[in-house]
């Protein structure tokens, strides 16, 4: 290997320091948070807990769990990003296959009204009024209808199919198959890597989407998750289930310990999940960027 | 694409056969069934709105609908720029996008370009996954661990001040520090996800380039200065073009989480506004006359800087 001379040397190191540094950045407060949310009221109160919880329990958690309106919340979430998934990459890949065959009639055109909508957005306003029109206004279908297809994630899966080979597809349809099943049997098994990557841009948009619930939903009972808590942060949701538990089960809660330990539910499954899909969506958005 | 396919005439010769379009929109309709849901979206959930804007000249009324408002012409976008309410959001919806060009933007290409010089790949691969971590919180979660680190009380960096001799700071509440904190919790959140589009540029250079320049004797900054920022150069210009055709759009869901009475001074963006009087209170044609007016200014600067951005670099996003 070439000797390093000594002002690379002292980059490289600053580098990793400058990067460390970053990483500390992310994850103190993440760590900050769950200690919190695992420490006993009286250390709280004093503002002792930094990274490691103080008098470890999980009381704050049982309360949470016990409380209808989190449980409902997080049952709303789960119910949209199952549905609005599942209506994603349906509608995606349907119209995704289509204007990815470069014989299809249609495809030129098609493809420049779909990309006009990325650069020219409709206000917001109108499609409120709109989705007020078809009735929408306060039901689940208005989480889930008005973001079907995300042109970014159309296209991304448009680039893949575009790279399949087109004579497999056409040995197919010589077989009798109909572009249907092309598309069920043949295309979507060859794409897991992009269809992997679209399933979790979809479904972490309707687990962290609240702007939509804040405009079209009201019901409280139908609240998703990270709009139960955005009113829990901004009102003292917190305060209130506590006085009316706490007595009952005899529990050491505080407002700010609640509120973590709600933060800390409703991110778990996310992080959760995270390291097992990372290499897919990496290897995805490579995808996307390396078509032209 | 032609219509012309070839076909073999009894004699054996090849032959084009013109088909007319209908014949062809026949064979294809199973792609045309296909592709139908989806155009149907664009169509009712794109478009429609999009027509829809038209409220913007109108006095509109939801008891009267489009069809029998009164129409106004300009007047919303004259009160829009007349009114000194407005030109306090105007501005702040400016600040806030100009900050995020200077700083939230370079940030995940600076990450990128760091990433790209650590030898050592377990490193490499360590900092990557915790950076990219934050882009799957939602702004509610990210407001909360915000909180957690700068409130007045229990707040860490609060605790940090008061340990080093200094009095805390009322972060949240304080009008002056909201943009910077905008700011700042942004950089948090996005830079590590953005900087992925960035290192897929990088990973794209071909090794033989820097082989070449390390026996031409060139650097570590000279291989920098001609290989690694010429090859990451084009994604900067078209995401930067893609940020400049939303300029006007400062992240509605991630200020609205943040922004309180104290802040709405420095806060209140177009967004923001549109949502409150908006939707909450009914104000349609202004808000709509609002949406538009971003809209039309994202379309031309975008339009604008494609076309400089081809005289000048060569490189376009059309």
């Amino acid at each position: 290997m070439i000797k390093q001379t000594r002002s690379e040397r002292w980059f490289d190191a600053m580098n990793v320091a400058v990067l460390l540094l970053l990483a500390a950045a992310i994850l103190i407060p993440l760590i900050h948070v769950l200690a919190v949310s695992l420490s006993e009221t009286t250390a709280l109160n004093r503002s002792e807990v930094k990274l490691w919880p103080i008098g470890f329990n999980l009381d704050n958690y049982l309360l949470v769990l016990k409380n209808k309106r989190f449980v409902n919340a997080f049952l709303v979430t789960l119910l949209v990003v199952a549905a609005g998934t599942l209506l994603n990459m349906a509608l995606t890949t349907m119209t995704a296959y289509p204007l990815s065959r470069t014989y299809f009639q249609a495809r030129r055109w098609m493809t420049l009204l779909v990309i006009f909508t990325m650069i020219f957005q409709a206000p917001l306003i109108p499609m409120y009024l709109l989705v007020r029109s078809f009735g929408l206004l306060d039901t689940l279908g208005a989480l889930i209808v008005p973001s079907a297809i995300s042109v970014f994630n159309m296209i991304l899966c448009m680039t893949f199919f575009r790279s399949l080979p087109e004579e497999l597809l056409e040995a197919a349809r010589i077989d009798g198959m109909s572009e249907f099943n092309i598309l069920l049997r043949i295309v979507m098994p060859l794409s897991r890597p992009i269809l992997y990557t679209l399933l979790l841009f979809y479904a972490v948009y309707h687990w962290n989407n609240y702007f939509s619930s804040l405009i079209f939903i009201t019901d409280p009972a139908k609240r998703p998750l990270q709009l139960y808590i955005f009113m829990m942060l901004n009102r003292d949701e917190a305060s209130t289930t506590m006085s009316n538990l706490t007595q009952i089960m005899n529990l050491d809660v505080s407002p700010k310990g609640l509120q973590m330990a709600t933060v800390v539910l409703a991110t778990a499954p996310i992080v959760m999940i995270y390291p097992f899909i990372q290499k897919h969506f990496i290897k995805g958005s490579l995808i996307g960027s390396l078509k032209e | 694409m032609s219509n012309a396919v070839l076909s073999k005439t009894k004699y054996g010769e090849i032959k084009p056969k013109s088909t007319s379009a209908w014949t062809t929109f026949y064979k294809q309709r199973s792609l045309y069934a296909m592709v139908l849901p989806g155009m149907l979206f664009f169509l009712l959930f794109r478009y429609l709105p999009l027509t829809g804007s038209i409220i913007a000249f109108q006095d509109y009324n939801l008891f009267k609908g489009i069809m029998n408002s009164d129409w106004v012409g300009f007047k919303w976008f004259e009160q829009f720029f007349t009114y000194p309410n407005m030109r306090r959001v105007f501005v702040n919806t400016l600040i806030i996008s100009l900050y995020q060009l200077i700083f939230s933007f370079p940030a995940p290409i600076l990450l990128a370009l760091l990433l790209n010089e650590v030898r050592r790949a377990r490193l490499k691969g360590t900092v990557q996954t915790i950076v990219y971590l934050p882009h799957f919180l939602s702004w509610t979660i990210v407001f909360g661990l915000t909180h957690m680190v700068l409130s007045l009380n229990s707040g860490l960096l609060n605790q940090l001040l008061q340990v080093l001799g200094f009095d805390a700071i009322n972060f949240l509440m304080k009008a002056e520090a909201f943009r910077s904190i905008i700011i700042l919790s942004g950089i948090w959140k996005e830079m590590g996800w953005i900087a992925i589009i960035f290192l897929a540029a990088l990973v794209g250079i071909s090794p033989t380039l820097y082989e070449s320049a390390k026996i031409d004797g060139a650097g570590r900054w000279q291989q920098f200065v001609h290989i690694t920022w010429q090859g990451i150069k084009p994604a900067i210009i078209i995401m930067l073009l893609l940020k400049l055709g939303v300029i006007l759009d400062s992240g509605v869901d991630q200020i609205y989480v943040f922004l309180n009475p104290m802040t709405l001074s420095t806060g209140d963006v177009l967004d923001t506004y549109t949502y409150r009087t908006g939707v909450v209170e009914g104000h349609y044609s202004l808000t709509t006359a609002i949406g538009l007016f971003k809209s039309v200014i994202g379309f031309v600067l975008l339009a604008l800087a494609n076309r400089l951005s081809k005289a000048v670099a060569g490189e376009g996003l059309y």
